[in-house]
């Protein structure tokens, strides 16, 4: 926190507000703002984007407080994500209207999490990492078997967003309800963060040991972590499949989690709005390689490395080296280098 | 029951297994040595036999002179990779170096795809792909020969770290190293040496799995396999990991008879190991043969 010097705090209100000055709340007034504009000055493809940054965002959160803020791993997110897809297109078969359909596959999701957050709360680190990596597995076999749930091979058709008769099956406007939920779930993080419950989290995060003897009940807080984090995969979930309309076993395999975790890290471990940025990061850099590889098209360049047939693998490769780029050179994330440069103006012209 | 076809599972199982073991105890040499968790172990199998395959059909070079070029290429590989991604890792979290070896493996994967397609290239013929009647069984010559390096494999490291000089100072390393550091031992030198022969030894199993059944990218999933197995065995137990190997490549194939014979699902060679790992954590959150931690404030 750079505050300037002198501004003391005389009371746990005014410490644990969410935004500490009267410049940070018009800022967010401001954002919102513009966002709610956005799509009458960009266009489709733009609003695309927003769009999965924006349900990216929501599970990366999810993820970031499971990894950033209670310091459990899992290399499965990615099934979470999509039993939530599954799940949301599988309650609109039955009959559920769309709106509501979404936060019930997050509720679903979230009990999914908890099955299997009970035996993660035993284990950590390694062994966490390892035993969620066969969850991944185990689940992406349950939804290529069970036609029943997932549509088997062929994959699953849902309908798009509707509410009061009013369709959302646009871009420019199923932004807005993407738009919503970004601002629910993120806004619910931040008070959870301030909570009895969320400080849990980080002192379990910080260190286990004297968490759990500060009476903090290590198995709860941490089963109840892989909870919230499935929540916030499967309400993820849920709007990516009422976006694109068609959910399938394939998307979600282990570079899907992989690409989570990569959001978690190039966003910055612990940070809300890091999670918001490390998503941004990840939608945005795969069309930059894409359109880069297609600036060079034709030129020697393109000729020699076959640019056009593999950009596929470009972008993974894109992927893996931002992971270890960022964990080498920036292991705070983009949310560390805002802070840094937000204190730099504010401080200007002077250094500290 | 059809005896004849669970006899010859059980032989693959033994087979393949041998090989989990080759993999899953050059993970846990680089585990021991450098207390680093590397999830790109597969791509090590991967590169290697690639590296081979390239070097025998596009550069025409004879199988022993392609082989142990493909193998110097790994060593200095391992090197690098430590030097240049691990090291300025020492002393962060697990998480982050969990993470950066994720990183590695799918950038490898990705990069081994673009540079050699997505399809499996057979290795040109080597050995013959005669049959050899062993006990009323058929079994592939190669398959025989894989089990045989296998087991000089083993050999090998349990010579290296019970007489030779570096393999004594790796296990000093990786009792103590703050003890071993002050009685000379070069730790970074430790680090780098043990990445180079996990990435040497991984090598030599990838470019047998290719021998036997075409390189692709499918080779990466040995990797994984690893993890099944290093639950079994320990995280740092050697010889638990070769046993872990064996048990997993038995299992898995048993697991394929009961499906084939009863069940019906399908995939269970490659979901099984997964579930028994599942249920050793639940019973024992350390693996089987792990040690178990005694943390204290």
């Amino acid at each position: 926190m750079h505050l300037p010097a002198g501004d003391f705090r005389t009371s746990y209100r005014a410490d644990t507000t969410i935004f500490p000055t009267r410049n940070s709340r018009i800022a967010l007034w401001l954002g919102i703002a513009a966002l709610c504009a956005a799509p009458l000055l960009l266009g489709r493809y733009e609003m695309t984007i927003l769009i999965q940054i924006g349900y990216f965002a929501i599970a990366a959160l999810g993820l970031n407080i499971l990894v950033g803020f209670t310091g459990q791993i899992s290399i499965g997110h990615a099934a979470f994500f999509g039993f939530g897809a599954f799940a949301s297109a599988g309650f609109v078969a039955q009959g559920v209207p769309v709106a509501l359909a979404i936060p019930l596959a997050g509720l679903v999701t979230a009990l999914v999490g908890l099955v299997f957050g009970l035996p993660a709360a035993r284990l950590k680190g390694l062994y966490l990492a390892i035993a969620t990596l066969a969850a991944q597995f185990i689940l992406e076999d349950f939804f290529a078997r069970a036609a029943w749930f997932s549509g088997g091979v062929a994959g699953r058709v849902t309908e798009s967003f509707s509410l009061f008769g009013i369709r959302f099956d646009q871009p420019e406007t199923y932004f807005y309800i993407v738009l919503f939920w970004v601002l629910v779930m993120f806004v619910g993080a931040a008070n959870l963060m301030r909570t009895r419950d969320g400080r849990a989290l980080v002192a379990v995060r910080d260190h286990y040991l004297s968490a759990e003897m500060m009476g903090i009940n290590l198995a709860y807080y941490r089963t109840l972590s892989f909870g919230i984090a499935s929540f916030y995969a499967g309400v993820g979930g849920a709007l990516y499949a009422h976006h694109i309309l068609f959910v399938s076993v394939e998307a979600f395999n282990i570079l899907f989690s992989i690409q989570f975790l990569a959001m978690v890290i190039i966003g910055g471990l612990g940070s809300i709005m890091g999670s918001l940025m490390g998503a941004a990061f990840m939608v945005i850099m795969p069309e930059a390689v894409q359109s880069a590889a297609q600036a060079l098209e034709g030129s020697w360049v393109d000729t020699a490395l076959n640019l056009g047939s593999s950009l596929n693998f470009l972008r993974e490769m894109a992927i893996g080296a931002a992971i270890i780029l960022f964990l080498i050179f920036e292991p705070d994330g983009l949310a560390h280098r805002w802070r840094l440069i937000r204190a730099y103006w504010k401080l200007y012209p002077y250094s500290h | 029951m059809e005896w004849a076809l669970l006899v010859q599972l059980l032989v693959n199982g033994l087979i393949v297994g041998a090989l989990y073991g080759v993999v899953a105890m050059s993970f846990v040499l680089i585990y021991k040595a450098s207390q680093v968790v590397n999830f790109a172990q597969g791509e090590f199998l991967l590169v290697g036999a690639w590296a081979c395959w390239w070097l025998i059909t596009s550069q025409q070079l004879p199988f022993w002179l392609a082989f142990p070029v493909c193998l110097a290429f790994m060593t200095v590989f391992g090197i690098v990779l430590q030097v240049v991604v691990l090291r300025p890792l020492i002393g962060e979290p697990v998480i982050s170096v969990i993470m950066a070896t994720v990183g590695l493996s799918i950038f490898f994967q990705a990069l081994m795809k673009w540079m050699f397609g997505v399809f499996a290239q057979p290795f040109p013929a080597i050995f013959g792909a005669d049959r050899i009647e062993l006990l009323g069984l058929e079994v592939k010559s190669v398959y025989l020969l894989s089990l045989g390096l296998s087991a000089v494999i083993m050999l090998g490291f349990w010579w290296f770290f019970t007489f030779s000089k570096h393999g004594l100072a790796m296990r000093a390393t990786a009792f103590d190293q703050q003890v071993a550091q002050s009685l000379g031992v070069s730790v970074p030198r430790v680090f780098a040496m043990s990445w180079a022969i996990s990435a040497v030894v991984s090598a030599v199993a990838g470019v047998v799995v290719g021998v036997v059944s075409g390189v692709s990218s499918g080779l990466s999933f040995y990797g994984i396999k690893v993890f099944p197995a290093v639950i079994l065995g320990g995280l740092d137990s050697i010889v638990g990991a070769m046993l872990g190997g064996i048990i997993v490549g038995v299992l898995e194939n048993l697991a394929q008879y009961v499906d084939s014979q009863w069940l019906n699902w399908g995939n269970m060679i490659n979901i099984a190991p997964f579930y028994a790992l599942i249920l050793i954590l639940l019973i024992k959150p350390y693996g089987l043969f792990g040690t178990k931690n005694i943390e204290r404030v």
